[in-house]
């Protein structure tokens, strides 16, 4: 029987790719394991192997073909004896092996538990922007603008290094740190073995002893190997050394939930982190704060806990053209001005906060949105101000509810603006639970923009 | 490691060699079932294939008795499978569905079955270890001769946390025999790249922990060198290693370039030392079955597969309240009779 090869999904994110290359011909006979063509995807160019013997029937998609869909047909397999007639018959028909589920509930788009196609990124209204008026800007994605950021360091300090798991030759797990092997060779381009807790000591004693450590957590989730090094060591030492000591280093990486990977590689620790005095926390959502961000953590004099999210490395936005683009701790950035409600989120909370701001202006709801941006130090006068503005305040964060971010700014508000407050403050955050696999349960893990939007027209009385 | 040549020393009757040639098929064929249904987006997250390395678990349990415990990492639909557990359930766990084993809330890493002493699927390298340890203590505490298999890779030898483990099973004679399946690859590190010596099974000896090195393309061998290591845990004299070496054919996981090996390394260990092959040319030229018989044992396999993932398609995805539920136990957990 003829069968159809569909585009295959090659990565947890990935959800279209190019279908760069066949390696094989109609008329081939192929058997299991052979590669049948090359499939760039969002993050890296894979081989695609044939899972049962055949014949090449019919090639349906043409080298070169960009944007193919995942489970999109691509080729006809046929059996010995079978012709290629055969083969556009099954092309033709929908004897497809896709899945049956209905699209919206079909566990083959990750997108849909975790936002991987955010809608267009929407343009930055900072008030204040980060850059002079007349900069030229450029479309990058997060990813390389993280790594431009490393480069640029690198490049003006001969003691910032880079060391992880699979950072050099493999060029990342995730590819952020793409290139720097090539540029800055191995001895500041260190792939380590698998062994958090020491890497990251050892990070840590190379701070001491004078250079400036990058160190990459392949995810924060293996952090948890080394957060007794990140906290005793790296935080606490210039305290208990009456101030002799320092620790310029970077701890940065992925953190939060990606797509289905389930409750052991799913978590926000922006909370966690924050909480730690001696650490300086940041957890950029858009592309030019990362590059602006990442280049005044790695000239920190102090231990920097750097959060990433795999979900944004693929999302472009502008970045200044400038030589020496950097972006300070603790200052806050107003995406969008607005005078009913004051949204206040930081990292992939901003997607949420962004989208529901969108929305709620379509029903005549006016939200101005905060982007925090660093999280220790936190610019509690910019939130301040606003709430005094808008009387109101709704904070998103993906983490756990329980001692979160927006627990603590509560009740920082409380304090400080409760005269201007006309409604108590609401946290949208991650559920109580550890991250499930299935994708429906993923989803409602998750805090969705609906609960942003439900939120704030409580906090509006509407 | 030599080109293949069936070894004429079958220390097993003709029925079980034919028994694991059945298992070991299983696992491939319901790992590639697996990567079609990822490659179709039914699966999601992060999927560990097995593909190659299916001697050293179907060995193992050739050498383990009931009641014997087993722990591994997230590369562990074949330990599932040769433990006994269902495929219906292993495949709809990797779909997420109601009908998973963790009734799609841990997916394809995290994986667990009291019934059959399968302890998980840990998508955190290394933290099985001292798990392992842990289970083999209760055991030595409960008094009886359970043996523990815990299973880690070469990669996960380099985290402190084996080394503490080694420490303290050393010193308490826990039964645990530790299973260091070396594919030669962490994700895209090699070995040599990350590992000071290449011995990894004479890690053990600054403990006083013997070890020895296994032919992992070979299920005979590995059975044989598993029995030795049980006989050792059994009689009280503590821990034993066991540094298998195999091969994995696929990228580390399905989102792998796998730019880090050639694809000719690859192909001459498919050609070479496929256990599986091994096996078969084993039964054919010791004449313990036929063309026809192993045909009919690849159409049983193939169905059983089959079968798999149609229930894994089929099953449902959890109800919404599922998501609120297994945060906190009202009892203690039932199932491995618990006796002080
Ligand atoms: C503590 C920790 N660090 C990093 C990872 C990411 N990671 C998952 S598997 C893996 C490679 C492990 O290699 P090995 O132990 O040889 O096992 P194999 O995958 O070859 O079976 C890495 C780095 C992780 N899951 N946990
Ligand atoms: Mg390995």
């Amino acid at each position: 029987m003829a069968t159809q090869i569909l585009m295959p999904a090659l990565s947890p994110t990935m959800e279209e790719g190019t279908l760069a290359k066949w390696l094989v011909k109609e008329g081939d006979t192929v058997s299991s394991g052979d590669i049948l063509a090359e499939i760039e995807t969002d993050k890296a160019t894979m081989e695609f192997e044939a899972v049962d013997e055949g014949i090449v029937g019919k090639l349906l998609v043409a080298e070169g073909t960009e944007g193919v869909k995942v489970n999109t047909p691509i080729a006809v397999m046929v059996e010995e004896g079978e012709s290629v007639e055969d083969a556009e018959a099954a092309s033709g028909d929908a004897e497809a092996k896709a899945p049956e589920a209905p699209a919206e509930e079909t566990p083959a788009a990750p997108t849909e538990a975790a936002p991987a196609s955010a809608p267009a990124t929407p343009k930055a209204r900072a008030v204040e922007p980060d850059w002079p008026e007349g900069t030229k800007l450029k479309s990058q994605t997060v990813r390389e603008a993280l790594r431009d950021a490393m480069a640029e360091e690198m490049r003006g300090d001969a003691n910032v290094f880079v060391m992880g798991e699979e950072v050099a030759e493999y060029q990342g797990a995730y590819k952020v740190t793409q290139g720097l092997l090539d540029e800055f060779g191995d001895r500041r381009v260190i792939d380590t073995p698998i062994t958090e807790h020491g890497f990251a000591g050892i990070g840590v004693g190379a701070a001491f002893g004078g250079l400036k450590p990058i160190v990459e957590f392949m995810t924060f989730n293996f952090a948890m190997q080394a957060i007794d090094q990140i906290i005793n060591s790296a935080a606490k030492t210039l305290y208990m050394s009456g101030g002799q000591m320092g620790c310029p280093i970077v701890f940065r990486g992925p953190n939060g939930a990606a797509a289905r990977v389930g409750a052991q590689h799913s978590q926000d620790y922006a909370a966690w982190y924050s909480m730690v005095p001696g650490l300086k926390v940041a957890m950029p959502y858009s592309a030019s704060d990362a590059k602006g961000l990442l280049k005044s953590a790695i000239r920190d004099p102090n231990p920097v806990i750097f959060l990433e999210n795999e979900i944004l490395y693929g999302r472009s936005f502008d970045v200044p053209e400038m030589d020496d683009f950097t972006v300070p701790f603790g200052k806050a950035r107003i995406w969008r001005e607005g005078t009913d409600v004051t949204i206040v989120s930081f990292g992939i909370g901003m997607q949420y906060a962004l989208e529901a701001a969108d929305k709620l202006a379509e029903e005549g709801i006016s939200a101005e949105v905060i982007d925090l941006r660093t999280l220790r130090p936190i610019d509690y006068g910019t939130v301040i101000e606003s709430v005094k503005k808008t009387n109101r305040c709704v904070t998103v964060e993906e983490g756990w509810p329980v001692g979160s971010i927006g627990n603590h700014l509560s009740a920082y508000i409380m304090m400080n603006a409760f005269d201007w407050l006309d409604a108590p403050v609401i946290n949208c955050t991650g559920k109580d639970v550890p991250m499930p696999y299935a994708a429906n349960l993923e989803k409602h893990a998750l805090v969705t923009t609906a609960e942003v939007i439900e939120a704030v027209k409580q906090v509006t009385y509407r | 490691m030599a080109a293949r040549k069936p070894a004429a020393k079958p220390n097993v009757s003709p029925e079980e060699l034919k028994q694991y040639y059945r298992d070991m098929l299983l696992i491939r064929r319901f790992e590639e079932k697996a990567g079609q249904l990822y490659g179709m987006g039914l699966i999601g997250g992060f999927c560990h294939l097995y593909i190659g390395q299916e001697a050293v678990v179907v060995g193992l349990e050739a050498a383990a008795s009931e009641g014997d415990k087993r722990v591994t990492s997230y590369r562990d639909h074949g330990h599932m499978l040769a433990c006994g557990m269902d495929p219906n359930g292993v495949m709809a766990e990797l779909t997420g569905r109601e009908g998973g084993y963790s009734r799609g809330k841990g997916g394809s890493m995290h994986m667990f079955s009291r019934e059959k002493h399968f302890y998980g699927g840990h998508g955190i390298v290394g933290a099985q270890v001292p798990l392992g340890a842990g289970l083999s203590f209760a055991d030595r505490y409960l008094g009886n001769d359970r043996v523990t298999f815990t299973y880690f890779g070469d990669g996960a030898a380099n985290q402190g946390q084996v080394y503490e483990t080694f420490n303290m099973a050393s010193l308490w004679k826990l039964p645990v025999v530790f299973v260091i399946e070396n594919n030669q690859y962490a994700m895209g590190t090699s070995q040599k790249r990350s590992t000071s010596t290449e011995d990894i099974h004479t890690r053990g000896a600054p403990f006083g922990i013997p070890g020895e090195v296994v032919d992992g393309m070979d299920v005979l061998a590995v059975k044989e060198a598993g029995e030795k290591a049980v006989a050792h845990c059994r009689a009280g004299k503590g821990p034993y290693i066991l540094e298998i070496k195999t091969y994995r054919y696929r990228g580390h996981s399905m989102s792998d370039p796998a730019k880090y090996r050639t694809r000719e390394e690859v192909q001459k260990m498919r050609d070479e030392r496929d256990p599986i092959q091994n096996v078969r040319d084993l039964l054919l030229q010791g004449k313990h079955a036929s063309e026809d018989d192993l045909k009919a044992i690849d159409k049983e396999i193939k169905d059983i597969v089959n079968a798999s993932a149609e229930f894994a398609k089929e099953s449902p995805e959890p109800a919404l309240e599922e998501l609120w539920t297994d945060i906190y136990a009202d009892a203690l957990p039932q199932g491995d009779a618990v006796k002080a």
